[in-house]
């Protein structure tokens, strides 16, 4: 539980020395991206708790999108990118040359902004990932994987009379849930997502935000947001970005509370900077 | 500090900024002309005491009003939002010293007609002064967020118990010297209790200011120097 206003007795410093988890799951180190000669993002170095949500903020365009997609590699398919440093899941460098793109993306999940199911069935929306990966070695196993992605997804009860219906018929923010769904169908590590809620109502957020805190027993989890709130809400660390520079990052409690630096002051008071 | 973007959260913050030093310097002169009331025992100033209560109650209601609607609009972060916990905190406490104030004029209104011995109220002025002292330095430091102000009120806090303490057995003393003592006595106790925790209101803020100051919360690590409650005298036979 994010206790905001109601600090624990200990002083917000003491939070400080206990991160939410000891363990870094992902590691950057010296981590650039340039887009051609835009030099997007710069040395940015940074622990990724494992089992934990981290979630990125700050102000558009200061690359929190352009250093998510660098946790999968997704930014290998955008022509002009180029990446440099080091980033490692579990002691492993994904940048190694040797590393099979696929294999990585199916142990580093990601959700998007707008939700983007295939125009298919809600059950091969799910199926799909598995089969490909081969992860189902009979058709009773793949559909124990679908049932079980989707109830995990928090989407079950809402579309089981319905599977082979099409996956692009349901409303939004079910959608998103079943791009979710399609994501831990896979069993990733890590889970990456880029605002996922920003399409979304309210109702329909606060059943995504309900699934990342659950999901978080089982997976890394690193998400943009703009939304404060949903940072403050979601996640047990914080990281902030502003014009292509990590400027902080902390559990996120303190960030909220009694951010160190005055542009992340700025940035989550709303203030000119 | 730099301006918010939305401007009118900057108004708000203001406004309710504005609601607590009134609320201060209103609680300060109530407890001040209270003291006044007892030491020159002045039943209509006390009255007026009582009267004006009204007011601080009046404005504690509307700086809540006003924080929590701000939280509800703004959704405030960091400083803004430990800002408006400080103001809620502080206008209850203030709400507070203004009720003990109250309490101090009705005792005054009480004790006339009673066997009056000015001498007594000497040791009641004593703690009376440093109680205010304590509140105006305090005040000073939220207005200012002096963070070093505030930890010497909170420094201070020991002293004011301690010296309640030593009051409370010198008064005791004064109603086993002499029996007609013993009413004006017990009510002077009484002002002697509401005034030390007036102090404890004091301290309070300071805690407060240096949580707005800084976002750390202080354990409550003073020594209670009150040692009334098990302060033995030997009656004599
Ligand atoms: N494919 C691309 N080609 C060229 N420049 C790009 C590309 N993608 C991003 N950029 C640039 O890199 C910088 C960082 O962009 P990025 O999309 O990572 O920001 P962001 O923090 O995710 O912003 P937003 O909150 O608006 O999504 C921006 O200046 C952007 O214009
Ligand atoms: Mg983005």
């Amino acid at each position: 539980m994010n206790s905001l206003v109601q600090t624990p007795k200990t002083s917000a410093r003491a939070a400080e020395s206990t991160p939410h988890s000891l363990h870094p799951k992902v590691v950057a180190k010296d981590v650039n991206v340039y887009y051609g000669d835009k030099h997007a993002l710069h040395d940015v170095t940074i622990d990724i708790p494992e089992k934990a949500v981290m979630a990125f903020i700050g102000p558009s365009g200061c690359g929190k999108s352009t250093f998510l997609r660098c946790i999968n590699r997704m930014n290998d398919t955008i022509s002009i990118a180029r990446v440099t440093g080091d980033i490692l899941i579990d002691d492993q460098h994904i940048y190694d040359p040797k590393l099979d793109v696929v294999q990585l993306r199916a142990r580093v999940g990601m959700v998007f902004q707008k939700p983007n199911p295939f125009p298919k069935s809600i059950f091969e929306n799910v199926a799909y990932g598995p089969r490909i990966h081969g992860l189902a070695r009979s058709k009773t196993d793949l559909e124990e994987i679908v049932t079980a992605s989707l109830q995990r997804a928090g989407l079950w009860n809402e579309v089981k009379d319905r599977l082979n219906e099409a996956g692009t018929g349901l409303s939004g923010g079910q959608q998103q849930r079943l791009c979710i769904a399609r994501a831990i169908a896979v069993s990733p590590e890590v889970i990456l997502m880029d605002e996922p809620c920003s399409a979304l109502d309210p109702i329909a957020t606060a059943r995504v935000e309900e699934l990342i805190d659950e999901l978080r027993q089982n997976f890394t989890i690193i998400i943009v947001t703009h939304s404060m709130q949903q940072a403050a809400r979601v996640s047990q660390n914080t990281a902030f970005f502003h014009l292509g520079i990590l400027v902080e990052t902390g559990p996120t409690d303190q960030i909220f509370t009694t951010p160190r630096d005055k542009r992340t002051q700025d940035y989550i008071t709303g203030r000119f900077g | 500090m730099s301006e918010h973007i939305v401007s009118r959260f900057d108004e708000e913050l203001k406004d309710l900024a504005r609601r607590i030093a009134e609320m201060g310097g209103l609680a300060e002169r109530q407890v001040d002309h209270a003291m006044t009331a007892l030491t020159r025992l002045d039943t209509t100033l006390a009255r007026s005491v009582i009267d004006d209560d009204r007011r601080l109650d009046l404005l504690q209601h509307e700086a809540e009003e006003m924080a929590i609607l701000t939280i509800a609009r703004r959704q405030p972060m960091a400083m803004d939002l430990r800002e408006i916990v400080g103001a809620i905190r502080i206008s209850n406490d203030l709400e507070r010293v203004g009720d003990l104030a109250k309490n101090i004029a009705k005792r005054v209104i009480a004790l006339e007609g009673q066997f009056q011995s000015p001498k007594l109220l000497r040791g009641v002025e004593h703690i009376a002064e440093l109680s205010l002292a304590q509140l105006k330095n305090v005040l000073d430091a939220y207005a200012t967020r002096d963070l070093e102000q505030a930890t010497e009120v909170r420094d201070r806090d020991g002293e004011v118990d301690a010296m309640y303490t030593s009051l409370f057995r010198e008064l005791l003393t004064y109603m086993m010297e002499d029996p007609r003592n013993i009413g004006f006595c017990a009510h002077l106790l009484f002002c002697a209790k509401n005034i030390e925790r007036i102090g404890d209101h004091a301290t309070n803020i300071a805690e407060t200011v240096h949580y707005v100051v800084t976002g750390e919360l202080q354990l409550d690590e003073r020594v209670k120097q009150d040692a009334s409650s098990t302060t033995t005298v030997a009656f004599e036979g």
